[in-house]
């Protein structure tokens, strides 16, 4: 919330008017009550400037047992834990995911992946990004397993795995061009077979089509 | 079958391989109604997208501008108010029962029971009226804003809401009466399209089919959003996760509802409805991942943001997606005529599939 100015709120508002309970909704941390009702403004008269407050770290570097296991497991394929938004975040080197989901799933109790997805980074060395997120019955938590690819670079599949990971990762495949090694029938989803391109790449514009395709199968120059 | 079968809800094609009457293979071919939703979104501003998300499961247009509003608020490290909160809580319920009436009605329609699907659409058009009256929008409603609501509950909404709850209570028992033991609809649901619970599992299954499945698994509960952690309410469960079970399912989370709503009227907390998230919305860089239990599922929202007003990536999780993927596990070794069965029971929306 860069653009929101924090302006120094006028030290009464004694119309009775709803200002004075709002609750205060930007940037500070987490967990706040949102308590409505009470009237915050003695506290505000006493402090009238607002002193700035230090920018919000919502990103932290995530160290507990959990993170723990998987770097005694698996040393420098673990290339990064972080927490973002109180969400765990690991980045895993790509080649050995499919090895690190299957641990994931047995040893840590994640049954369940929720999804399977991309993220294109184009200016990166190793533009995407392909997101798993997790669920664990057990735990009642999420984990989100990462790994960074290059164009063209082979992602180990986990459809053996997760059996829902097979249409998901047609469908990373199909707007993203990632291609997951070990997939049963890895083949576009949602889009004609024969379509060229993938979309949701951050080179492919938004009005850009396969015109050719349009063309020829629906007869008109432009899809839109 | 399809994509122009009136059966698929949509446009859905099935490629069936069949020895006989029995289906031995089956492969789903979707994406009829793909628009790039995803790709929509990376070139909308926050609030620009908002209304899309309507289009997705747009006969729970409620549900999905709930998820997508809250996806942002965390993702702003904002909260809505808890009036707004509750009152959202309200609406979401409503849709529920909505979709569900929508869903069996057709469902019913499918199999060959013509008559539920007049009564549920006599109930559901009381609760359009109501979001109707709200924002005055029926389907693609748009109720909701990131950081809360932009409409205060209108005067005689709690009113309308009770009344509703009060004449619903009676009307599940007709359409329990017209199904539950009728011998027509238990031969063509009970022992169709099974799905074991660890199945339902390894295929991401959620929402009414995996409890149907027995697994007593509900966002709501497990993860609380808006205002469910200050409401009691049961979560259905299935023994055999057969058509029938999915069947009762449903028919107890529309009673559930119900109660959530009967409870949140009770008290709907006086206050703002909106919080301070400012006009223009640049949450710092970051990502979330949100989802609530939608009523098909639990729908899910992965977005990415690199300060701007834009958001650098929203990815949907679509839970009609994900439970169709398990129509090939449902339908193997039954007959031609549970196909459209089955696929009724997964409940699905292709325009949530396809995006």
């Amino acid at each position: 919330m860069a653009d929101e100015p924090k302006e120094p709120q006028p030290p009464s508002v004694p119309t009775g008017e709803q200002p004075a309970s709002k609750p205060s909704p930007v940037s500070t941390p987490a967990a706040k009550p949102a308590d409505a009702g009470v009237p915050a403004t003695p506290a505000k008269l006493a402090a009238p400037p607002a002193p700035p407050k230090p920018p919000v770290v919502l990103q932290t570097p995530l160290n507990n047992e959990i993170v723990a296991r998987y770097r005694a497991k698996f040393g420098a394929a673990i290339v990064d834990a972080i927490e973002d938004r109180k969400q765990a975040i690991l980045v895993v080197e790509s080649g050995r995911l499919a090895e690190i989901a299957l641990y994931t799933r047995d040893e840590e109790k994640f049954e369940m992946l929720s999804d399977l997805t991309a993220v294109d980074w184009p200016k990166r060395e190793k533009r995407f990004d392909v997101v798993l997120n997790l669920y664990s019955f057990a735990k009642n938590e999420r984990l989100r397993l990462k790994a960074q690819a290059a164009e063209g670079e082979e992602v180990p599949s986990v459809v053996g795995v997760w059996v829902a990971a097979n249409w998901l990762e047609r469908e990373a495949f199909d707007m993203f061009g990632i291609i997951f090694s070990g997939h049963p029938d890895l083949k576009r989803i949602l889009l004609p077979d024969e379509w060229q391109g993938y979309p949701l790449r951050k080179d492919y514009d938004i009005l850009q089509q396969d015109t050719a395709w349009v063309r020829e199968n629906l007869g008109i120059e432009s899809g839109q | 079958m399809g994509p122009q079968h009136p059966s698929t809800h949509g446009v859905l094609r099935v490629k069936l391989k069949l020895d006989g009457e029995r289906v031995i293979g089956s492969e789903c071919v979707i994406g009829y109604l793909h628009r790039g939703v995803e790709k929509i979104a990376e070139n909308r501003t926050y609030q620009q997208f908002a209304p899309y998300v309507d289009r997705m499961d747009y006969v729970a247009a409620v549900s999905n501008g709930l998820g997508y509003c809250e996806a942002i608020e965390k993702l702003l490290v904002a909260e809505a108010p808890p009036r707004a909160r509750v009152i959202r809580t309200i609406l979401t319920e409503l849709q529920r029962i909505a979709s569900h009436l929508l869903w069996l009605g057709t469902h019913a329609l499918d199999i060959g029971a013509l008559t539920p699907l007049f009564y549920c659409f006599r109930e559901r058009e009381e609760i359009l009226k109501i979001l109707e009256k709200y924002c005055g929008a029926r389907l693609t409603t748009h109720a909701f804003r990131i950081g809360g609501l932009q409409y205060e509950a209108y005067d005689t909404f709690e009113k309308d809401v009770e009344r509703f709850c009060k004449d619903f209570e009676s009307r599940i028992v007709e359409y329990e009466t017209l199904l539950t033991n009728n011998r027509i609809w238990i031969g063509r649901t009970k022992g169709v399209g099974i799905l074991t619970a660890e199945d339902a599992i390894a295929y991401g299954v959620t929402g009414p089919v995996l409890r149907a499945s027995g697994v007593k698994w509900d966002i709501r509960k497990a993860m609380p959003y808006a205002a469910y952690d200050q409401y009691k309410f049961e979560i259905p469960v299935g023994t055999t996760g057969d058509t029938y079970d999915r069947y009762l399912v449903r028919m107890e989370e529309m009673r559930q509802s119900r109660l959530i709503c009967l409870q949140a009227i009770e008290n709907i907390p006086p206050g703002p409805i909106m919080a301070k998230v400012g006009k223009v919305l640049k949450p710092p860089p970051g990502e979330v991942y949100h989802a609530i239990e939608a009523p098909k599922g639990e729908l899910g929202y992965y977005v990415v943001s690199d300060g701007t007003v834009q958001p650098y990536r929203v990815r949907i999780r679509p839970p009609s997606f994900i439970n169709l993927q398990a129509f090939d596990r449902m339908v193997r070794g039954h007959l031609v005529a549970d196909v459209v069965a089955i696929i009724g029971t997964i409940d699905i929306v292709l325009g949530e599939v396809d995006r």
